[in-house]
């Protein structure tokens, strides 16, 4: 089991690697970080320009290969080099990824969790009226960008504090800033500013989730082994809990890792529109500005992201499944 | 994938019982024909054809019915609501919302269609011939799946915006196929290995066809259930992919509009405005909402086992 991890986390570490290339490599040679000096009034000299390029290796000149040669060395010491502007890709990547984590590790946790229990719940009751409500709520999530379901809490929220009078949600910002209190009066603020922001993202994953898991239990509660665990005399929570959930809950290990791709998409979205200044509102900020060094690292961040979430769920089918543990 | 049989004579036993028409023994109906009736019987699905294809006479039809274009301004007019004059009320500028909102429907369902066209056939092609083919073949077409499913489609798109910025739509429309074929084909791969050793490709391989030719005549067709509903189903991953593009700048570029830059421009007035945002993003749910019941629908129809 070990060794086969450990292969996995060597051949995660080369994609990594290679993609993290392979954006650099697009992104240099589709972004211009030049034009970024070209509508300045009065325009700067020639020299100017080509002197601040060539400082931040971001000179369209310099052939490809070479700026690529001067960034995976540099990277090589994780350093990811400067933005444009010369302020360090590192430091920005130090303020911005906290944020970024927060976020995502609380919905990851809280939208799988929520998403399976719901979705085993239908799968128990199907057919009667709560499977059908979840099915038709989920089914309708799923079809909202995340970008509309955002704007659809907003609204809410902003219905919520004119009904109530105070101002119980906040959606900009992850914090108010120049807030003066103590430990408590923050740790409110944070949260009432985390509420709608992780909502959103909960929200969607739990739709997801709730809908793949009532398919994979609904496979498996019609099988033998729960029907013998219930009648060597098993209690029909534990037949359910410790034979068929366990069960159905590999095929989701499995899109766990499939998933996490859209998961960091949907996080952009909301940074965005909450105006959280995390990874994701970053990369479009980064693109937009032509910032090579800096949408090559948010998509290194990415990359690593999502190969450890292919780790995470091989680990989870390694616990739920005893014939890997054997075979490998 | 034949119909089993005990579906055909369940079919035909059902009707025995309603007093319809006496049992024909010698017609048995087709396996389009069963899909067909399987598919009508489905009243949600059933009820999402029917809004999608008023979504579609709405976004082509629908811009003649107003005097106004979605380029036009109307300056005596600016931010006001719904109204006879403009039904779903007008922008900052005076453009009309909803001749704005049928062109951005246009576009946003030309470029799922396309998209999902395009990329399902890719995914069938590099699925098949890595499953057929196995070997270095299989190896290096897969590695460059799980390479790309590394990066997720979007900010790869994203980083690649600016080849296609004014130049023609088409292109995005290749690059958005380009990122989103993986998981389809991993699905095909699979597929096509279980139908390798079947017997009529051991058949049709003895007779001396070519690996190509033994995949479109005999592999990819025995597949087309899958792909017919994962081309469905990723109409609406497209336009959720292409709106979202387009909401940060990264797809269709202005003038032109889709749903995703209509939404993008009526967010921060959602509030306040509710009409800039209100038509756009509700037709774009309802859009993927009919789409996806659709597509559930017809998984229901063409692969009954699947327990969904």
């Amino acid at each position: 089991m070990a060794k086969f991890l450990l292969r996995r986390l060597a051949s995660s570490i080369v994609l990594v690697a290679i993609a993290a290339s392979l954006a650099y490599v697009l992104a240099a040679a589709s972004l211009s970080p030049r034009s970024n000096f070209e509508g300045r009034n009065p325009p700067p000299p020639a020299a100017v320009v080509e002197r601040e390029l060539e400082a931040r290796n971001l000179n369209d000149r310099t052939p490809i290969i070479e700026r690529y040669g001067a960034w995976a060395t540099g990277l090589v010491r994780l350093d990811f080099g400067e933005s444009w502007d010369g302020t360090s890709v590192n430091a920005e990547m130090a303020r911005r990824i906290g944020v970024s984590l927060r976020l995502l590790i609380i919905a990851t946790i809280l939208g799988s969790v929520l998403g399976v229990l719901v979705g085993a719940w239908g799968a128990v009751r199907q057919h009667r009226f709560s499977d059908h409500a979840i099915t038709f709520a989920s089914f309708v999530i799923l079809s909202t960008p995340v970008f509309v379901l955002a704007v659809l809490l907003e609204i809410v929220a902003v219905g919520v504090n004119d009904a109530t009078g105070v101002s119980v949600f906040e959606y900009t910002g992850e914090f108010t800033p120049g807030l003066e209190g103590g430990f408590w009066t923050l740790a409110v603020d944070r949260l009432q500013h985390l509420v709608l922001p992780t909502l959103t993202l909960v929200l969607a994953q739990i739709a997801i989730f709730s809908r793949y898991q009532r398919n994979a239990m609904l496979d498996v509660l019609g099988s033998d082994f729960v029907r013998t665990a219930q009648a060597k005399g098993l209690r029909r929570r534990t037949a359910l809990l410790k034979h068929a959930l366990r069960t159905a809950l590999i095929p989701s290990a499995t899109f766990f890792a499939y998933n996490f791709g859209l998961l960091l998409i949907g996080a952009t979205f909301i940074e965005t529109i909450f105006g959280w200044h995390g990874m994701g509102e970053w990369f479009i900020e980064s693109v937009r500005r032509n910032d090579v060094n800096a949408v090559a690292a948010v998509s290194c961040f990415a990359a690593v992201l999502v190969l450890f979430a292919g780790l995470l769920s091989d680990l989870a089918y390694a616990v739920l499944d005893p014939r890997i543990r054997v075979g490998a | 994938m034949s119909v089993p049989t005990e579906q055909v004579i369940g079919r035909l036993a059902d009707q025995r019982p309603g007093g319809g028409p006496p049992l024909d023994e010698t017609r048995v109906p087709s396996r389009w024909g069963v899909v067909l009736r399987r598919f009508l019987g489905r009243r949600l699905a059933l009820a999402g054809l029917v809004v999608l294809a008023g979504l579609f006479v709405l976004a082509f039809v629908g811009p003649y019915l107003t005097p106004w274009t979605y380029t036009d301004k109307d300056y005596a007019a600016f931010l006001s609501g719904p109204s006879a004059d403009h039904w779903f009320g007008t922008t900052q500028t005076g453009g009309d919302v909803y001749a704005l909102t049928v062109r951005g429907m246009q576009k946003s369902l030309i470029i799922g269609l396309l998209v999902a066209l395009f990329s399902t056939g890719l995914a069938a092609i590099v699925g098949s011939f890595a499953g057929y083919f196995g070997g270095w073949v299989d190896r290096t077409l897969m590695w460059m799946v799980e390479l790309l499913l590394v990066l997720p489609a979007f900010l790869l798109v994203a980083i690649l915006s600016p080849l296609f910025r004014g130049r023609t739509w088409l292109l995005f429309v290749v690059l958005l196929a380009a990122f989103l074929w993986m998981v389809t084909a991993r699905i095909v791969r699979g597929m096509t290995i279980s139908l390798r050793e079947r017997e009529y490709v051991l058949a049709a391989r003895y007779m001396g066809l070519s690996g190509p030719r033994i995949i479109f005549r005999h592999i990819l067709p025995n597949i087309s259930s899958l792909l017919i509903i994962d081309a469905t189903l990723n109409v609406s991953a497209a336009i959720i992919a292409e709106t979202g593009l387009s909401y940060f700048g990264f797809g269709v570029q202005p003038p032109d509009v889709s749903l995703g830059t209509l939404i993008a421009d009526g967010t921060t007035s959602a509030v306040t405005f509710p009409w800039l945002f209100g038509f756009a993003a509700g037709l774009l749910v309802l859009i993927v909402l009919s789409v996806n019941l659709v597509g559930d629908g017809l998984r229901d129809a063409l692969d009954p086992t699947s327990g969904a």
